[in-house]
């Protein structure tokens, strides 16, 4: 059982926590410009990186949704922080 | 009957109080103290299981959990558990014991004779053999005749085990003499420690080893570290076996008690430190798994313990000091034993006992027990074979914790690799095997200050490698519970199972319940020599949780039953049951389903039909009131929805839906504004907490938080929704306003000082008002509500007719009516899609060619056309003729009680320009006729809503 840091709480165990998505996809728009491989890659292109990851995760007992960058292989966690925060 | 109790023997055992139990049927008899292993021993009982493919005839072999022969099925006071290791389970008065594998009992089974067609079941054969004819022919057989304990299906235990949590400072996992030494130090630095020890005493190989410490008896050390370990905050938890390492620094133990339900305990320490000991190694000879072939430290621990002698005339087979003490002990005991040393230089026999230098053990030999053993080729007689073939430390939660192996020539074991773990591994568990290197070693690890504590003897620990020799006759046996020997290792060498986990998986080695304690270093060196490999190069197979076998229900704890997954009440639950309801769980939330006693369809009905003659109220309370506030409410709930609401005027309520990015409905709902910064959203019951992800999704992300926030407001409120021809009359009568509200419209008032607010939404297609009461204030307020409304020919309404209601509308359910792949113009909804200019969460998807393809399961109404009742929900739409290949099917049905006769809504290829069209309703292989109609049956024009 992992244990997340959220923002806004603390540390809590990773049941508590939705994945959201990957740090760093930009929602493409507007909708009549964006090709159907734009959109399936924002959707469904995922780089899954073995080491370092950035993800943004939500913390569903507070409602935050917040960025962590953590380790896919040791599964450490290295930072959490709010989105607007995050550089990017 | 070889086994015997000592007239004097075993400080553990209280002599005074004899225990009386069954084996088998057979009575026997032991003391308060006894394990169900000792008392077994101490009495005779010789054979007590068959092995699991061949059941060959099985003896208690090892002590605690490395015990594969001796598991029982043990029944007491009406519960039986299966399974159980006799090694760990504590002799109780009026226990019924049952052996395992057995198809009679352990001494008489006749299936015993598949024994002799082992030449034709070697490793493999299953897989190779029941596969030609199709498994699932053999598999009722073949899992009859093998598969440990037998569970009573029809009871179930009860759900009491609590979890707790807990974060001690210094977690020491074992309680022999490293255990203690590294607990005692941490302690005495004054670290809250929590010492974790699986059998029922501290200290353990001292218990039967004895010997002083610092100058003084051993248990004057522990109970030093008792009181360090108090004196600091800590605790001590005997009988509690630690089973698991997980991700970031959890450990999960089971400790069992006799007074109280067990306790699951999840902790999370600082500092862990490993001392689980080791295990000691059989020897690898023709017919070791004969009943009185024996671990020689288990001997000298039912010994000196529980008094319990293995024997009376004994071989003890080693290659290492460590065997000596027990020789002697055994000899002192009063049995005649000979020490068969395979190394030439020995230290000296203890007196009386004799000694064989450079002696190998090649066989024991005997029918159903040890009569002999074959040293050299010289054949002695004996009734019992003791092995002390070196030691395994014990790594698996080392492993576990994502720690590696080293290999120490030296001391002849995978030792944890340092730092690879957050554990620290102390002790025998890393090969420290000497009594004062083990308490050094403790002591250094939780950084104690001052000397080590010192042994005032030495106690000799050297041993010369010992590894299973291919070239022996005979069958030599590796793994005991699962049957495998030898042989089968070089058959799976010989068909290219040669990594540890192909072998693994192959012959079955280490799987068993013992998870390979006494096999696993066979298994692998083994197969090192058969493959010319080293045993590094070979390698280990995995360790994982648990490392002894947990009781599910232990792991359950209390989330079973009724508390597996509790649903939410409402707050008027009260004034519903003293109405006669009868509840039901709708998504997450107990709910009235119908009034009364009866049938439920024909009251449901009976309820629908008041509602459409006169009034109905039920309880909407679950219904989501998500309310979004400040300058930007418009501007998110238009990117988060399908409809725009920016353009809903204050006081109006609008219906829309709510998409994914892959456009397919999540939700829908209707939206209030109460003022122009003001919503308030309600979602589906079932949706609330998704949908509030959703919008602060976009909140966070997309707006950064600002000008708009979401407050979940569903519990403050309680929601009561009248409906039907007579609500209007039904409101005046109980004196509330109307405010001549018109249909999707709202309007915040009061009423004796009770807020309320009354919206004018309508699930049903008749005029109704949806009131909101401040949730502690609702029930008087429902009461004078129901007072007015039976007055006026009304009734209360469950769900059940509510869903009648709403399905002859047309108004669907999200998850009922849609699923994974509608989009909203599969719902006939096409306007925002075409029309809308601006950005909204789901849009792009809505223009995809799997979007647009005209084929898309679309939503429709079905009419029978025979008089046959409702359609059966759920049955797939088949084309009027041709190809039976599913176009769709039927996603809510039942009697129409405003229209008459029967409605089904339906999700149809291409519905929507069907209209008209006879299809065919294939169901548990009946067909049935329907029309495709428009969803809506009931009062399509809408007259009724302002009725």
């Amino acid at each position: 059982m992992q244990i997340f840091p959220c923002p806004f709480c603390g540390p809590r165990e990773e049941h508590e926590f939705l994945f959201a998505a990957e740090a760093g996809k930009v929602r493409p728009e507007p909708a009549a410009k964006v090709s159907d491989e734009e959109w399936a890659a924002y959707l469904y292109h995922n780089d899954a990186p073995k080491g370092i990851a950035r993800e943004i995760w939500y913390h569903q007992t507070c409602g935050t949704y917040f960025l962590m960058t953590r380790d896919t292989v040791t599964r450490d966690v290295k930072d959490s922080r709010f989105l607007s925060e995050a550089s990017t | 009957m070889s086994g015997w109790r000592h007239p004097d023997l075993g400080q553990a055992v209280d002599r005074s109080r004899i225990l009386r139990f069954s084996f088998d049927g057979a009575a026997v008899e032991g003391f308060a103290g006894d394990t169900l292993a000792s008392a077994l021993l101490a009495s005779g009982t010789r054979i007590l299981g068959r092995s699991f493919k061949y059941h060959r005839p099985r003896g208690l072999m090892a002590m605690g959990a490395a015990e594969p022969n001796a598991v029982f099925d043990v029944t007491l006071d009406g519960r039986t558990i299966p399974n159980q290791r006799a090694t760990l389970t504590p002799l109780l008065d009026g226990m019924q014991v049952r052996s395992v594998n057995t198809a009679g009992s352990a001494g008489r089974d006749p299936l015993g004779a598949l024994d002799l067609l082992h030449h034709f079941l070697p490793a493999g054969f299953y897989y190779k053999t029941f596969m030609a004819m199709g498994w699932m022919r053999w598999e009722p057989m073949i899992r009859r005749m093998a598969g440990l304990g037998r569970v009573n299906a029809n009871w179930h235990p009860p759900a009491d085990v609590e979890t707790m949590n807990a974060a001690p400072q210094v977690l020491v996992i074992g309680a022999g003499p490293a255990g203690l030494a590294a607990a005692k130090a941490a302690a005495e630095s004054g670290s809250r420690v929590w010492l974790i020890e699986e059998t029922c005493a501290l200290g353990g190989t001292l218990r039967w080893r004895g010997g002083q410490i610092d100058g003084a008896d051993w248990t004057v050390f522990r109970d030093a570290t008792l009181a360090a370990i108090e004196a600091a905050g800590g605790r001590v938890l005997t009988d509690t076996t630690l089973w698991g390492a997980f991700d970031h620094g959890l450990f999960t133990a089971w400790q069992r008690r006799s007074d109280a339900p067990d306790i699951h305990w999840r902790l999370r320490p600082s500092r862990t430190i490993l001392a689980a000991g080791a295990i000691e190694r059989p020897m690898w000879f023709s017919g070791n798994d004969l009943p009185g072939v024996m671990g020689a430290e288990a001997a000298l621990h039912h010994l000196v313990l529980h008094g319990a002698v293995a024997g009376r005339r004994i071989i003890l087979a080693t290659a290492g000091d460590g065997a000596y003490p027990v020789a002697g002990a055994l000899c002192a005991a009063g049995a005649e034993v000979t020490i068969a040393d395979a190394r030439h230089v020995t230290p000296d026999a203890p007196e009386g006992v004799h000694l064989l230098r450079g002696t190998r053990i090649e066989a024991a030999t005997g029918h159903g027990a040890v009569r002999r053993a074959v040293l050299d080729h010289k054949a002695l007689d004996a009734d019992t074979v003791l092995m002390a073939g070196g030691w395994t430390p014990s790594v698996q939660l080392h492993c576990q914790a994502g720690g590696k192996l080293d290999w120490d020539q030296t001391r002849d074991a995978l030792v944890p690799r340092p730092g690879t773990s957050a554990v620290t591994t102390v002790g025998a568990a890393n090969a420290r095997y000497g009594l004062s290197e083990a308490l050094a070693e403790g002591h250094a690890a939780s950084g104690g200050s001052g000397p080590a504590p010192r042994p005032t003897v030495e106690t000799g620990w050297s041993y010369a490698p010992l590894r299973p020799d291919c070239t022996l006759k005979g069958r030599v046996w590796i793994d005991m519970q699962n049957d495998v020997t030898l042989k089968d290792v070089a058959v799976a060498a010989r068909e290219g199972y040669t990594s540890v986990e192909h072998l693994k998986r192959f012959t079955t080695l280490g799987m068993a319940t013992d998870q390979g304690r006494t096999s696993n270093f066979a298994g692998l060196s083994a197969m090192a020599a058969l493959t010319g490999r080293t045993i590094p190069e070979t390698g280990t197979t995995t360790f994982r949780p648990p490392v002894q076998p947990v009781p599910l229900a232990v792991i359950g704890g209390r989330r079973r039953g009724a508390l597996f997954n509790p649903p939410r009440r409402l707050m008027l639950e009260g004034a519903h049951k003293a109405a006669g309801a009868r509840f039901r769980e709708y998504g997450g939330w107990l709910r009235p389903a119908v009034y009364g006693t009866g049938d439920e369809a024909a009251l449901a009905l009976e309820e629908a039909q008041v509602a459409r003659a006169t009034a109905g109220l039920y309880d909407a309370s679950p219904l989501g009131k998500i309310e979004i506030l400040g300058p930007r409410a418009a501007e998110l709930l238009d990117f988060t929805g399908y409809v725009r609401m920016s353009t809903l005027t204050q006081g109006r309520a609008r219906y829309g839906l709510m998409l994914s990015e892959t456009g397919i409905v999540y939700d829908d709902g209707v939206v209030l504004r109460l003022a122009d910064d003001h919503f308030v959203l309600s979602a589906s019951s079932s949706h609330v907490a998704g949908v509030i992800q959703k919008l602060e999704d976009a909140r966070q992300d997309r707006f950064g938080s600002d000008g708009v926030v979401i407050i979940d407001r569903t519990a403050y409120w309680s929601t009561l929704s009248l409906t039907g021809p007579a609500a209007r009359s039904v409101l005046n009568r109980a004196g509330l306003p109307d405010h001549g509200l018109p249909h999707m419209s709202v309007a915040e008032t009061e009423s004796d000082c009770v807020p309320l607010r009354i919206a004018r939404i309508s699930f049903t297609g008749d005029r109704s008002y949806e009131i909101s009461v401040p949730a502690q204030q609702a029930a008087a307020f429902e009461a004078r509500l129901v007072h007015a409304l039976e007055a006026e020919g009304g009734r209360r309404i469950g769900l059940e007719a509510v869903m009648l209601l709403r399905a002859e509308k047309g108004y669907i359910l999200v998850g009922k009516d849609t699923d994974g792949v509608t989009m909203p113009h599969d719902l006939g909804w096409t306007a925002p899609r075409e029309r809308r200019t601006d950005e909204f969460v789901g849009k792009r998807s809505l223009f995809t060619a799997e979007a647009g393809r005209s084929d898309r399961r679309q939503l429709v109404g079905l009419v029978a056309e025979d008089d046959r009742g409702a359609l059966p929900t759920g049955a797939h739409v088949v084309a009027p003729a041709g190809m039976r290949r599913s176009q769709g099917f039927v996603t809510s049905s039942g009697p129409a009680p405003g229209a008459g006769g029967s409605h089904a809504l339906a999700m149809i290829e291409g519905g929507l320009s069907r209209m008209g069209e006879v299809i065919r309703i294939f169901h548990l292989g009946d067909i049935r006729h329907a029309r495709i109609a428009p969803a809506c049956l009931f009062d399509p024009v809408g007259g009724r809503l302002d009725g």
